[in-house]
């Protein structure tokens, strides 16, 4: 009997999916095209303590094989998110992480425990909550915050120590790959008492407009993801997975069941999707069928027996 | 996927291609086309030409690697599209005109035909190209290549007016209209990558707020339009 199960962090994920942050926003928008039931989880369009209006002017450029994004996590805001969104991503039966970004530590500690204090209140009353949280220290897209605290490892010590300190909830922390050391803040995040580590979040890259004579994006610099940073993303997921022993979600570029077995192999225990949701519109459905296939035809019981055999 | 019937150039660079199948769709509304399955990645928005009983019709012009893609599918071949999507023109009554310049004129020909007695204005900047499909249907055509056709639009003339084609020319339009009691509505451009309203990526600054151009829009009223944003991309 073939099960695509795993857990994270003591929460079970009915298969490795996830959607990631940013590229499937809170579910509803796919949830017309195909059941978010289907997946392992869903992490929720990054959020930040106020509303962010985001970055103005282009936001979307495409690359040879990826994309640049200059989106500048627009979003409603912590609040919002809970008054609004959160019954309907609760209603399905899949993981709900909530991605959660800031300008300072106090923004990231205060959006912390707001959802923190939402998800026990719920739970008084037998409701689901947030099941996990991810910390966005990597997001290259906004002038303040996001990536600041991603590059330098006891700059990001403190984010997540803080934050540590107001919440139960299972925490993940999103690594970036313009990080001074990507193993060393996953060894640092696992020191703090995360319960995971995920990577890569996208390259701070460029597109200069030469007729135009400036950068296409207003921000300057915008963010690379896709098949492009695929292999690298590989690279630094087997390495953070040999460093730390909490679980590490891979993520970058996937784009085919191959692509989930090369992570799953290179150490990742779960992984996220995400410019592959806007190459395929079912793209989850698609990948979640498609792994099921190849575990039966490869005769593969759990992924357990391919998981980190790098 | 879906089988291409025909895909013929109007003028150089400028083609029709027509996809078999049984498609949705109102006026205004767009699909998200891809050919291959390498670069380029994304699928291209490309907003619906014409429906028939039994196909689908997109009017597009070669500007990079994805529309070059379509320009060489032959008869038979296979085509990724997903939609319709996105808030089309609006339903009204009353008189109407169809305001296009250039591939802005794509979006107006299922409301020429939707709407029989719309007096259509296409503006084109070198070389006029799919004029006889209005010429069919509408009650009146009138065209312009080179300078601006808003000069020839008396916005007091109609109580609505929907206009798609280059931001100076919408602009224009919208400064022509302002002391009339003429509705204007605009189809909007932006790059987009999911196409349904989860990426972000296609948000415009509105006066309402951020809209994104993919789900509220691509059409929305003159006044909510911030011309400085359109601009700016």
């Amino acid at each position: 009997m073939i099960s695509m199960a795993c857990n994270i962090a003591g929460v079970p994920f009915k298969n490795p999916i996830i959607m990631a942050s940013g590229t499937f926003g809170f579910g509803r928008e796919y949830a017309e095209f195909y059941s978010p039931e289907l997946l392992g989880g869903i992490v929720g369009k990054g959020l930040t303590l106020h509303p962010k209006a985001g970055n103005t002017g282009s936001r979307i450029h495409e690359t040879a094989s990826g994309m640049l994004n200059s989106v500048g996590l627009e979003n409603p805001g912590v609040a919002a998110f809970l008054k609004d969104e959160l019954d309907d991503m609760t209603h399905w039966n899949t993981a709900i992480i909530a991605n959660v970004g800031g300008s300072n530590l106090e923004e990231y500690v205060q959006a912390v425990a707001m959802i923190t204090e939402n998800a026990q209140k719920r739970r008084t009353m037998n409701r689901r909550g947030v099941d996990m949280l991810e910390l966005n220290i990597s997001c290259p897209n906004v002038k303040q915050g996001g990536m600041q605290f991603g590059i330098q490892t006891e700059v990001a010590r403190e984010v997540v120590r803080q934050v540590r300190n107001v919440t139960a909830l299972p925490l993940v922390v999103k690594l970036s790959p313009n990080a001074e050391n990507i193993t060393q803040m996953a060894v640092m995040c696992e020191e703090e008492g995360a319960d995971g580590v995920s990577l890569i979040n996208t390259f701070s890259a460029m597109k200069i407009d030469i007729r135009r004579r400036r950068s296409v994006f207003a921000n300057t610099y915008a963010g690379l993801s896709g098949p492009a940073i695929k292999p690298i993303a590989l690279r630094m997921v087997h390495q953070v997975a040999q460093a730390v022993s909490i679980p590490v979600i891979g993520m970058g570029g996937i784009s085919s069941v191959e692509d989930i077995i090369e992570f799953t192999m290179a150490g990742a225990a779960a992984i996220q999707v995400g410019t592959y949701n806007f190459v395929h519109l079912h793209a989850g459905a698609e990948l979640v069928h498609g792994l099921e296939q190849w575990m039966q035809r490869e005769k593969v019981q759990s992924l357990d027996e391919i998981r980190g055999i790098l | 996927m879906a089988n291409v019937i025909s895909n013929v150039a109007l003028v150089p660079g400028i083609y029709v291609m027509k996809i078999e199948g049984k498609f949705k769709g109102n006026m205004g509304q767009f699909y998200m086309l891809r050919s291959g399955t390498g670069y380029p990645l994304l699928p291209r928005p490309i907003s619906i030409y014409d429906i028939g009983e039994e196909s689908i019709s997109f009017l597009y012009r070669v500007v990079g690697e994805g529309t070059n893609l379509f320009s060489q599918l032959q008869p038979g071949q296979e085509i990724q599209l997903e939609g319709p999507f996105g808030n089309g023109f609006p339903q009204v009554e009353g008189s109407l005109a169809l305001i296009g310049g250039g591939m802005g004129t794509a979006p107006l020909l299922l409301a020429a035909k939707y709407y029989p007695h719309a007096h259509v204005y296409l503006g084109f900047a070198q070389q006029a190209f799919g004029v006889e499909a209005f010429e069919a249907v509408a009650a009146s055509v009138q065209v312009k290549v080179g300078g601006s056709i808003v000069e020839q639009v008396d916005p007091t003339l109609y109580a609505n007016m929907f206009s798609c084609g280059p931001t100076p020319m919408l602009q224009a339009l919208a400064m022509k209209t302002v002391d009339t009691s003429s509705r204007l509505y605009i189809s909007t451009e932006r790059h987009m990558a999911c196409g349904i309203g989860a990426c972000l990526g296609c948000t415009m600054r509105t006066r309402g707020g951020n809209r994104r151009v993919c789900k509220e829009g691509p059409v929305f009223p003159v006044e909510e339009v911030e011309f400085d944003d359109l601009h700016g991309v």
